[in-house]
C-alpha cells in the first residue's frame, strides 16, 4: 500500500501542492484528475522521490521515502514502473532494449532470457514483431504501449501512469485504457493514473480523486460538475 | 554562480561520476561503445590535423634553424615539439570540439525530454549509466589518439625535410631519436590523460545541467566546448610546470 501523507509544495508563492493526503490500497488504481497546470505530474513525481516536497510523507509498504536512504529509494523505485506523459523512451535505444533494459539493470537473466521476457511483454502490449523499430518510428500511441510495456517489465507491484491517454486518438486511447485495465485485473498491478481526461478515469479508476488549487478530495460521482 | 562555486560543484560532478559502484559487467559494453566513438570515430578527423601539424612544424622549424645548427636538429626539434606540445593539445581540443559538444547536446537532450527522470525511475543511476562510460572512454581513447597524431606528424614531418628540405630520413630520424627523453613522450601522454577527463567531464556536465529545450541544449554544447578548451589550456601549463618546468 502507498500512504501519501500531507504532502505540500510550493514554488515561491504558486501553492502547488496544500497538504495532500490519499492512500493506494492493493490491486487498485487510484485516479487524480484534474485540470491542465494543476501540478498532477508534481504530485506523482513528488511521490515516487523525483521532486522534492516542502513537508509530508510518502510510505511504500511501511518505508518512508523521505527517511529513505538513495540506496532504499532504488530499491523502492525497482517496485514502481513509471509511464511518462512523454514517454520518455531512448531514443538512442530500439524498442527491445528500451524495454529490456530495467531487466538487464537489475536482474542476472541472460542475454537470451531477456529478449524472451520482451518479446512476452510485447505480446501483452500488443505491439508484437516492433523490436527492433526505434521511438522515431513509432507513433504518439505506439510509443505510449512501449512505455507501459517498459514500465511493466521488472513485474513491479506499482505503475504509475503519467497521462497515459492525452493526445491520442479514440481507438488508441481505448487500447490504452484496456491496458491499463487488464494489467491491474489480470497481473494486480496496483498504481495511480493521473489524468484529465474523464472517460479514461471512469473507465481505470477504482477511486478517483481531484486535484484542484493544490487541494485533493475524493469524487464520488464524475459528471460535469466534476471540474466545478 | 561565483567561480569558487563553479569549481566546486563541476568537482563534486566529476567525483559523483566516477566514485560510484562501476557495476563493470552492465557498464562495459557501454564504455566500448565510448571508446569506439572517442577513438575511432574521432580518427580521420586526427590523422588530417596531424599532417598538417607535422608540415606546418617541419617548414616553422626548418625556416628558424637551418643555416644556423645542423639539419638533424630539425627532427630533435620537430620531435619534441609534437610530443611535448603540439600532438596533445591539438588532439584535445579537436575532441572537445567533437565530443565535449556532442556529449552535452546528447545528455542535454535527454534531460529536457525527461529520459534521465526515467532512469532515475527505473533505480538507474544517471551518473553510472551516462557519465562514467563516457569518462572511461575519453580516458582510454585520448591517449591513444595524441599516440597516432604523434606518429603521423612526425612521419609527415620527416617525409616534407626529406622531399623538399634536403634533410634525408636517416639525418632526420638521427635527431629525432639522438635527443628523445622518454620524458618527453611520456609527459605528452600524461597531459592526455587530464584532458580526456575535463573533455568528458565538461561534455556531461553542461547536458546535465540542462533546463528548458532546444537552446539550453545548443548552449550547453557551446559551454562544454570553450570550458573544456579553456580547462585544456590551463591544465597544459601546470602539468608543463610540474613536469618540465
Amino acid at each position: 500500500m502507498i500512504e501519501i501523507k500531507n504532502l505540500s509544495k510550493r514554488f515561491d508563492s504558486l501553492v502547488v501542492l496544500d497538504n495532500v493526503s490519499f492512500e493506494v490500497p492493493e490491486a487498485s488504481l487510484v485516479v487524480i484528475l484534474g485540470p491542465s497546470g494543476t501540478g498532477k505530474t508534481i504530485l506523482l513525481k513528488s511521490i515516487i522521490g523525483l521532486s522534492s516536497v516542502d513537508q509530508g510523507e510518502v510510505v511504500f509498504d511501511g518505508i518512508s521515502v523521505q527517511n529513505a536512504s538513495k540506496k532504499e529509494i532504488y530499491e523502492i523505485r525497482k517496485n514502481i514502473g513509471f509511464v511518462f506523459q512523454s514517454t520518455a523512451l531512448f531514443d538512442s535505444m530500439n524498442v527491445r532494449e528500451n524495454i529490456g533494459l530495467p531487466l538487464y539493470e537489475h536482474t542476472t537473466l541472460s542475454s537470451k532470457v531477456i529478449k524472451e521476457k520482451v518479446s512476452k511483454i510485447l505480446a501483452i502490449v500488443g505491439m508484437s514483431g516492433k523490436e527492433r523499430l526505434y521511438p522515431q518510428s513509432l507513433s504518439g500511441g505506439m510509443k505510449r504501449l512501449i512505455a507501459i510495456g517498459r514500465a511493466f517489465a521488472l513485474d513491479p507491484k506499482y505503475i504509475f501512469y503519467d497521462e497515459p491517454t492525452t493526445g491520442l486518438d479514440p481507438v488508441m486511447r481505448d487500447k490504452v485504457v484496456q491496458l491499463i485495465i487488464d494489467l491491474k485485473k489480470n497481473y494486480r498491478k496496483s498504481g495511480i493514473v493521473v489524468t484529465h481526461d474523464l472517460d479514461t478515469a471512469k473507465a481505470v479508476g477504482d477511486e478517483i480523486y481531484m486535484l484542484k488549487k493544490g487541494k485533493i478530495g475524493k469524487l464520488k460521482s464524475i459528471g460535469k460538475e466534476g471540474y466545478g | 554562480m561565483n567561480p569558487f562555486s563553479a569549481i566546486a560543484d563541476f568537482s563534486t560532478f566529476f567525483f559523483k561520476s566516477i566514485f560510484i559502484s562501476w557495476q563493470l559487467n552492465k557498464s562495459k559494453g557501454r564504455i566500448f561503445n565510448q571508446i569506439y566513438y572517442v577513438g575511432i570515430g574521432s580518427l580521420p578527423i586526427i590523422i588530417i590535423i596531424a599532417t598538417f601539424v607535422g608540415l606546418v612544424s617541419t617548414i616553422q622549424t626548418s625556416y628558424q634553424l637551418i643555416g644556423a645548427v645542423p639539419r638533424y636538429i630539425v627532427g630533435s626539434s620537430v620531435g619534441r615539439m609534437v610530443m611535448i606540445e603540439l600532438g596533445p593539445i591539438l588532439t584535445a581540443l579537436m575532441i572537445s570540439g567533437r565530443c565535449a559538444s556532442s556529449m552535452a547536446a546528447e545528455i542535454g537532450t535527454m534531460r529536457v525530454t525527461e529520459q534521465l527522470d526515467a532512469l532515475e525511475t527505473m533505480a538507474i543511476n544517471p551518473y553510472r549509466f551516462l557519465n562514467l562510460p563516457r569518462i572511461v572512454g575519453t580516458f582510454v581513447a585520448l591517449p591513444i589518439l595524441t599516440v597516432i597524431a604523434e606518429f603521423v606528424a612526425l612521419i609527415c614531418g620527416a617525409a616534407y625535410a626529406h622531399k623538399f628540405l634536403n634533410i634525408p630520413f636517416n639525418v632526420f630520424n638521427y635527431g629525432l631519436t639522438h635527443f628523445f627523453v622518454t620524458r618527453d613522450f611520456f609527459g605528452g601522454l600524461v597531459k592526455s590523460l587530464f584532458f580526456s577527463i575535463v573533455i568528458a567531464a565538461s561534455g556531461c556536465y553542461f547536458g546535465f545541467r540542462v533546463k528548458g529545450g532546444a537552446r539550453e541544449v545548443g548552449k550547453a554544447a557551446t559551454y562544454a566546448v570553450v570550458t573544456s578548451s579553456i580547462l585544456i589550456l590551463v591544465l597544459d601549463f601546470l602539468v608543463a610546470l610540474v613536469i618540465f618546468g
